[in-house]
């Protein structure tokens, strides 16, 4: 196993891994904005490859196919929030809702919008065109495909334009304010119920970009959305679940030791490297690798 | 409703039904088996687990490797892997009780995947994908089980035995403590109680069920495949705790029946009404059916019917008043 070699399984580790930290991301936002773990965030990752798909297939221009997903994935992210999410906190002002029933309805979200799925394209699987047509790349000896840099490219510009929203702009303070503290966002006239269904809208958009980019890789299928959405939320508990930046850095050791260990060890059990890797973060620092001052709700 | 009472009204059912309805019951003996350790964990501790479906399958290949590659007889080879199942149930649950709700449900969501890739790969083991056949089938004090009447009473036994224990546990200090941390943790703990502790004894009594009901589900088929026990096979067990009614004894028992047999109607109905149907309704209403129970009735069939039964009664009491 040459340099060579190892700069390739690390590069479309890397890849991969961009792919799992716009989908922690989101996770990692609706979190701190909601306090809920959404379990469907696979799912509108699925939504936006398989929309993609079908409008490319249909003969959509890729541009307008990829922005369609995207916008499916930020329109089923509402539809959850709005018919799960919203319906149940809004029910139990002041206390508590049990975490279970949270946990419990954002599983019910994922089952039915993957039964959606299956019954509006089958189980067989859909395919975009890579985002640049032409032969993969040399770097340095390393074979590299165009989309593995396109995924890797995406990642990178979405991470630094969702950073510069978060900062730089009302709506994203707004969002960090009700994350901080939902109470106090509301006296400053930010609507949390509001506040909640934007964090649903924005990382479903997210999920539905990383669905569409590495759809030309590996294919999109209704049931796609599942480990999609475990290895964005290893990635996010890695990182910390209160830390965006903690959550990428995961998602990019993630996707390496994954790409590692399916070209050094064994393919076939590829996908126990997320588990693994939770249950040894689990044990040793769960607070997690990056345990930064945690974002905590009032 | 004591549970001698229900075994009386069960007891002539393997009498009276035969063929499809009495393998029919028997299969629902053994979902309940599996949806009553996950009520207790999620009913009572308040934690969720997606690896049911998982355990289920422990105790199936448990059970059937013990039998075919140890030569042991089935009567001992399911409760030793019931203990296995237990031991796996208690190293995963160690690291990972400790901590937040979410964090216990996503590892055993990934326990479970894992779980099934293992059940899928290891084909030396396990035959793979096309599972095992050939399963020695159950005998009970030098008789063997033949035929499925007798089948039922054994499996209802068991799960008559494991209402009976579940009761006796909820009503216990013990039952009291899962109570309190459903409830709420910091309190529970600021109480003295060992949450951890009780979180993981919760988790251990759900993998051992599951494993019971995967067991017998493996000595009366006589074949065993992977696709049974992945995440599909976890979510149905949940539905069934969930609407069955988390937090009521019967709740599991109930959400079992009903779902098993709303599998099987929507599998006859659907290929009538929408001739192609792949399988999607039943994933889709799975999923409608657990928002729906979870948003409009938390309390699923069993508070339904203790709230039916509450208005029965007190418009009696009112009728008595006014006579």
């Amino acid at each position: 196993m040459g340099p060579a070699d190892l700069l390739q399984l690390v590069l479309s580790g890397l890849s991969v891994g961009g792919l799992y930290a716009l989908v922690a991301v989101g996770f990692v936002t609706i979190h701190a904005v909601t306090g809920v773990i959404n379990f469907a965030q696979g799912e509108l990752a699925m939504a936006g490859a398989l929309v993609a798909a079908t409008l490319a297939g249909a003969g959509t221009p890729l541009p307008l196919a990829v922005s369609a997903g995207i916008a499916a994935g930020a329109a089923v992210g509402l539809a959850v929030d709005r018919a799960t999410v919203w319906p149940a906190l809004r029910r139990r002002r002041g206390g508590a809702v049990a975490e279970v029933v949270l946990i419990l309805l954002t599983i019910g979200a994922s089952i039915a919008i993957r039964g959606v799925a299956l019954a509006l394209w089958g189980s067989e699987p859909y395919a975009l065109p890579p985002f640049t047509a032409g032969p993969p790349l040399d770097l340095a000896g390393a074979v590299v495909s165009r989309q593995t840099l396109w995924v890797l490219g995406l990642s990178a510009v979405t991470m630094v334009a969702l950073a510069l929203f978060f900062t730089r702009t009302q709506v994203g303070a707004a969002l960090r304010a009700c994350a901080m503290n939902r109470d106090a966002a509301r006296l400053a006239a930010v609507s949390p119920t509001r506040m909640s269904a934007l964090a649903f809208g924005l990382s479903g958009a997210v999920a539905g970009l990383a669905g569409a980019a590495i759809t030309p890789v590996s294919l999109a299928t209704y049931d796609m959305g599942l480990l999609l959405g475990l290895k964005g939320f290893v990635s996010a508990v890695v990182g910390g679940l209160g830390s965006p930046a903690g959550a990428v850095v995961g998602a990019l050791v993630l996707g390496v030791l994954e790409s590692l260990g399916a070209g050094l060890v064994s393919s076939g059990y590829k996908d126990a490297i997320a588990f693994l890797a939770l249950i040894v973060v689990l044990l040793v620092r769960p607070e997690g690798l990056f345990a930064v001052a945690r974002l905590r709700r009032a | 409703m004591p549970v001698l009472l229900l075994a009386a009204l069960v007891a002539p059912l393997p009498l009276l039904l035969g063929g499809y309805t009495l393998s029919l019951l028997i299969v629902i003996g053994l979902h309940a088996l599996a949806a009553l350790g996950l009520g207790v964990l999620m009913g009572q501790a308040g934690q969720v687990s997606l690896a049911q479906g998982a355990f289920y399958g422990l105790g199936a290949y448990g059970s059937t490797l013990l039998a075919t590659h140890g030569g042991m007889p089935p009567w001992a080879s399911v409760p030793l892997a019931i203990v296995a199942a237990a031991a796996v149930a208690l190293l995963l649950g160690l690291p990972a009780v400790r901590l937040g709700g979410h964090h216990l449900a996503l590892s055993t969501l990934g326990f479970g995947i894992i779980v099934f890739l293992v059940f899928n790969n290891e084909t030396e083991w396990t035959g793979g994908p096309s599972g095992v056949i050939g399963i020695p089938p159950l005998a009970l004090f030098g008789r063997t089980v033949a035929t499925d009447r007798a089948y039922a009473y054994v499996v209802w036994s068991v799960l008559l035995a494991a209402l009976l224990g579940v009761r006796v546990l909820l009503r216990s200090p013990t039952g009291r403590a899962f109570r309190a941390i459903a409830a709420s943790e910091p309190a529970a703990a600021a109480m003295g109680i060992d949450v951890a502790r009780k979180k993981l004894l919760a988790f251990v009594l759900a993998g051992a069920l599951g494993a019971a009901g995967g067991g017998l589900y493996a000595h009366w088929l006589t074949f065993i495949s992977p696709t049974a026990f992945g995440l599909e096979a976890s979510i149905e067990f949940l539905v069934m705790a969930v609407l069955g009614g988390l937090g009521s004894l019967y709740g599991p028992l109930l959400g079992a029946a009903t779902v098993t047999l709303l599998v099987e109607g929507l599998r006859s109905v659907v290929q009538v009404v929408i001739p192609g149907a792949t399988g999607w309704v039943e994933v889709t209403v799975f999923g409608l059916i657990l928002i729906g129970v979870l948003l409009l009735a938390p309390e699923g069939l069993a508070g339904g019917l203790a709230r039916a039964r509450r208005r029965v009664t007190a418009r009696r009491r009112e009728d008595t008043r006014n006579a």
